[in-house]
């Protein structure tokens, strides 16, 4: 009978309280992106020796970190609702900040710092068009993103140049072949301490999650969404630097967007809702290293440049198309369609409570 | 039938406003709204769709501000900057949809921006000390939650409700609680809890409460006094001594009547 096979799912709701299959409900687009990230490594390890070995270790963080940094920053951004294109382009004009302000004769580490309050009040500029203007953050920052292209086209005339710093300095800041991930890894604790772990980081999740009722409970809304856009832009611009030093010269005719979506896409892969209210800095880290790996992987394996991203973008549509469909086969909400069912049959193994169909 | 802006001594009155007016474009919402409400009455605000309660509500709370007039609260007069200065002040709001964030706990909902942080600026979240306060003072106010961890958009409306009334209640200096139809969409038991837990709230802690609801039997049950607001203005002021709900349901019938008769002028 069908009020017998319903009791006994309310009762394991019940009393699912902080156990391993709450911890799978609530994390399952991450566990989706771990899933997708094993089977990326044997498919990889098998169709190559070279995958699993240190060298390629190295050479897959080298992909990943900057991934994972632009993936971090967009997190609160796209948390909140919103999106930030511009971030990719604060990459490419923060080193050569540093370039114009050393050459204005200030020195090399206040020049960084001044560099990175250039791309934080860009970023300001972002939130403040967005907030005060109502232009949507869409439209706001793509416009910022080509007018940083512009600006960086202009003052360099076009011409590759060097960064510029002393060999200590250049090795912590990117330099020496693991900096940048270390600098990721540092990141990624930094900001999930604040989204999981600070007033901060929950008034993100409320105005992203429902903005009315955030407002209503005092929540600044304007001035949380400005502070995520500049945190964003911060962000994009130490990667820009770590990187400057990492490559060794600037070239300031690289297309910033590919770097954007680089990272949303990251992001998105990791669980983070383009819609808002939901994501987590480990589900971002989770997507820069499926990223990471079809990069790497299929260039170990000896795809051609052309090939690769053809091959890069299917896989990122089937990762996307998976972890849609699980969240939808277990969410609570709307219809579901056959895929969607097919998958939460079989995702009714690990979360069965989850999948209980509210009538 | 005039509005009893003065009639029972505003030395009394917690809450008192004069004249508030307020338009959204040509749409004139409130015309000239004056009402009062004692410390520890539960006053009841009726009145049809677009008669200008849930916009009255809204000014009180801070929400909107009025084009005029004046609000009292314990007879200096106030003015409210954002909903959050109106709650520093001591007015809670619990509006029609909750202000309530499903994707987070229930203890985080109830503990939403007025967490209990550590480390100075960094604001870090005391979880630990939310949880617990949040366990504590939902069984002394009579709430059933199977866990406070429970994100609230698993829970039932009247769980919801609960929550929300629960948080606006919260609050230390709390003088004017308003509760936007607190009954909507209830069943029988989730609605005598709401109804218990605001007359236990009044009689006992003392909170002025105002009620907006559509459900004058609900209403006859909780308030001290009713107040009916029709086209913007405050029509009918009285104690539910000299009122009965018969009475009440009547007269409502008949501006309808009238309203729709004459085209419903304003």
């Amino acid at each position: 009978m069908n009020s017998n096979a319903l009791a006994p799912r309310d009762v394991s709701h019940r009393l699912s309280g902080p156990g391993v299959r709450r911890l799978i409900g609530q994390h399952l687009s991450e566990l989706v992106g771990i899933l997708v990230a094993i089977a990326l490594a044997v498919f990889f390890a098998i169709g190559s020796p070279n995958f699993f070995t240190f060298d390629n270790a190295l050479v897959l963080s080298q992909f990943i970190a900057p991934f994972a940094i632009f993936a971090l920053a967009e997190v609160p951004v796209l948390i909140l609702g919103e999106i930030d294109l511009s971030v990719g382009q604060m990459y490419i004009v923060s080193p050569f900040f540093v370039t114009y302000w050393n050459h204005a004769g200030v020195p090399v580490l206040p020049s960084i710092v001044l560099a990175l309050l250039a791309c934080a009040g860009l970023g300001l500029i972002n939130g403040l068009v967005t907030v005060k203007l109502r232009v949507p953050s869409f439209i706001a920052t793509l416009g910022m993103a080509f007018a940083l292209r512009g600006i960086v086209l202009i003052y360099s005339n076009g011409a590759p140049t060097n960064p510029i710093g002393s060999d200590t300095l250049v090795n912590i800041l990117g330099g020496w072949s693991w900096s940048e991930a270390l600098w990721a890894l540092g990141i990624a604790a930094l900001l999930h301490v604040m989204l999981r772990g600070t007033a901060f980081g929950l008034h993100i999740v409320a105005v992203g999650g429902n903005t009315e009722s955030a407002r209503e409970s005092g929540i600044s809304v304007d001035s949380i969404k400005t502070w995520c856009f500049v945190l964003c832009a911060l962000l994009g611009g130490v990667i820009g630097i770590l990187d400057g030093y990492h490559l060794g010269s600037l070239d300031p005719a690289t297309d910033g967007l590919t770097f954007t979506f680089y990272g949303v896409t990251s992001a998105v892969i990791g669980g983070t809702a383009l819609t808002g209210g939901r994501g987590t800095m480990v589900g971002a880290c989770i997507g820069a290293c499926v990223l990471g790996m079809i990069k790497d992987g299929f260039l170990i394996l000896g795809a051609s440049s052309f090939a690769l991203d053809l091959v890069t973008g299917l896989t990122i549509l089937l990762a996307m198309i998976l972890n849609v469909q699980v969240e939808r086969a277990t969410s609570m909400k709307g219809p579901r369609r056959s895929f969607a069912r097919a998958l939460g049959l079989s995702f009714s193994i690990f979360a069965p409570h989850r999948n209980g169909r509210v009538r | 039938m005039t509005p009893g802006g003065n009639t029972s001594g505003p030395a009394e009155d917690v809450l008192r406003t004069e004249q508030i007016s307020m338009a959204f474009g040509p749409v004139v919402a409130l015309r000239s709204v004056d009402l009062h409400l004692q410390r520890g009455e539960v006053l009841g605000l009726v009145g049809d769709n677009g008669a200008g309660k849930s916009t009255l509500v809204k000014i009180l709370s801070g929400l909107h501000r009025p084009d005029g007039g004046r609000i009292y609260l314990e007879n200096q007069e106030v003015r409210f900057r954002s909903v959050q200065d109106a709650r520093q002040q001591g007015i809670e709001t619990v509006f029609q949809d909750l202000a309530l964030v499903g994707e987070l706990s229930v203890y985080h909902n109830l503990f939403l921006n007025r967490e209990h942080t550590r480390g100075g600026w960094l604001r870090f979240l005391n979880n630990r000390a939310m949880r617990a306060a949040a366990r504590r003072f939902l069984d002394d106010i009579g709430v059933d939650i199977p866990s406070v961890d429970t994100p609230v958009a698993k829970l039932s409306g009247g769980q919801r409700q609960a929550i929300a009334v629960a948080r606006a209640v919260r609050q230390e200096n709390i003088k004017v609680l308003l509760l936007d139809e607190p009954l909507a969409a209830m069943g029988a038991k989730e609605t005598s809890l709401i109804i218990g837990l605001i007359k236990g709230l009044s009689k006992e802690a003392n909170i002025s409460i105002i009620v907006i609801d559509h459900n004058y039997t609900h209403l006859f049950e909780i308030c001290d006094r009713i107040n009916v607001i029709q086209h913007g203005q405050v029509t009918v002021d009285k104690s539910l001594s000299e009122i009965k709900l018969e009475e009440l349901i009547e007269f409502m019938l008949q501006s309808f009547r009238r309203d729709v008769a004459t085209g419903g002028a304003k």
